[in-house]
């Protein structure tokens, strides 16, 4: 379907777009990549008055790495994120997780921000954010203000940025040594949406799992840390039976939704099977990362 | 309204689209550039694969405004000559497609890949083109084709 009608504002700096959105509050809606607004808009289930692009901030893009964490403009496409020797090096759960979001022409357009800003529960990067405590920055008529992951996902489709608030950048906390990451999905076909996926990062010190963090996409309408799993796998050594048991905590109490992609039960077994998996693929990355 | 200047295929091109007309109906419409197809409208299909600023993009997923001041190369960019480039002779070599509606995205996401990675393997071919939807060859012919361009580009 063709969009509708829509007004248009292109500012070219941070501030213009923020006077913007204080002016068109709810009326408007931020346009980044647009790789899931348009379709929205195609679609009539998203019916702003204005769009205000801000494919025209030089600004928001980039990426840069100071005092143990790493900075990513919200504009920063994901395909520059994945070309990123900084986000390799430093956050390479992202790293791991980027490729499997849409397909390559997709992340040619789609943003960093744009996603986390969509907030879709079952997409790669809002699991990324919420497994490593990423911190949010969004700038509003009264300043910047910085919001946790833990308080960034408030619903479907929803975060705690204001309407009149602009999300500027997104800050993941650097990697430590022993660091090591898993992203792992399942989906009908690569690209598409998870049916269930789940993000992973574990730190081994002497052999000894010293942090563990578990998010799932895919399993309600925000993503989820799996925090009994978390709790049970640090201060242990790796095994087939710790693993065996992180994936009965981890969804012994999920919900997932039920549609045609499958039932409540089959993501159940899907999420188990992809924290065995995931455990295993980290613990291995941490040891060849050390 | 708004004025727009853009290349397309090599040629300075003007326009005055409407904010919400996308990138894809642009070229069609404004441009009568009809060699890049519309499929699903909503980023799914990939037939409406294009080239802009050297990366593969959904035209329907992107305004035309904001393609002001891009390079954009599309389906009818890429004969040399009037004859077939080396990847769209050795899809038609390999019998890449049938009833041809899926046929520009693939060649687009095709061209755009090759690109970068010359030496890609079967595996990387398929992935590259796994955002393209066809309903007619069951894929095969398509990723024997460009693979039989990559080949070809290698021996010359």
């Amino acid at each position: 379907m063709k969009l509708p009608p829509v007004e248009y504002e292109a500012p070219t700096t941070t501030a213009e777009a923020v006077d913007l959105l204080a002016e068109y509050v709810d009326e408007a809606s931020v346009l980044a990549g647009g790789q899931s607004l348009i379709p929205l808009l195609a679609l009539r289930l998203a019916r702003p008055a204005v769009l205000i692009d801000i494919n025209g901030i030089d600004e928001l893009s980039g990426v840069s790495a100071a005092d143990g964490w790493v900075r990513i403009g919200a504009m920063t496409r994901e395909y520059m994120a994945e070309e990123s020797e900084v986000v390799a090096d430093s956050v390479p759960l992202l790293a791991a997780a980027l490729p499997f979001i849409g397909h390559e022409a997709i992340r040619t357009r789609g943003t960093i921000g744009g996603s986390l800003a969509h907030a879709d529960p079952a997409a790669e990067l809002p699991a990324v954010a919420r497994a490593l405590d990423a911190e949010f920055v969004v700038r509003g008529p009264s300043g910047e203000r910085v919001i946790p992951a833990e308080e960034w996902f408030e619903g479907y489709l929803t975060t705690s940025r204001r309407p009149d608030e602009l999300l500027v950048e997104v800050r993941f906390p650097a990697a430590t040594k022993g660091t090591g990451v898993s992203f792992q999905e399942v989906a009908r076909r690569h690209g598409d949406f998870a049916i269930v996926g789940l993000a992973v990062s574990l730190v081994l010190s002497g052999g000894v799992i010293s942090d563990a963090r578990l998010a799932f996409a895919g399993v309600s309408y925000v993503p989820v840390r799996a925090a009994a799993a978390e709790e049970l796998l640090a201060g242990q050594r790796p095994s087939a039976e710790l693993f065996d048991e992180a994936a009965r905590l981890a969804t012994g109490d999920i919900d997932p939704p039920a549609d045609l992609h499958g039932t409540s039960e089959y993501r159940k077994t899907v999420a188990a099977a992809i924290v065995r998996r995931g455990l295993r693929a980290a613990a291995d990355n941490a040891r060849e990362r050390q | 309204m708004a004025d727009i200047t853009l290349k397309v295929n090599g040629t300075t091109r003007e326009g005055s689209p409407e904010a919400r007309k996308t990138l894809a109906d642009f070229l069609r419409d404004d441009l009568d550039l009809t060699g890049t197809h519309v499929g699903c409208e909503h980023g799914v299909c990939g037939a409406c694969t294009v080239i802009v600023d050297g990366r593969p993009v959904r035209s329907c997923l992107m305004l035309a405004v904001q393609a002001a001041g891009s390079e954009v190369t599309t389906i009818e960019g890429l004969a040399t000559d009037g004859g077939l480039g080396t990847l769209q002779q050795a899809m038609w070599d390999s019998h890449s497609f049938q009833c041809g509606f899926c046929t520009p995205g693939f060649v687009m996401q095709a061209t755009a890949f090759l690109a970068v990675h010359p030496d890609a393997g079967e595996q990387q071919i398929r992935e590259a083109l796994s955002g393209n939807i066809c309903r007619c060859t069951g894929y095969q012919s398509i990723i024997d084709g460009v693979l039989l361009a990559a080949e070809r580009s290698r021996e010359r």
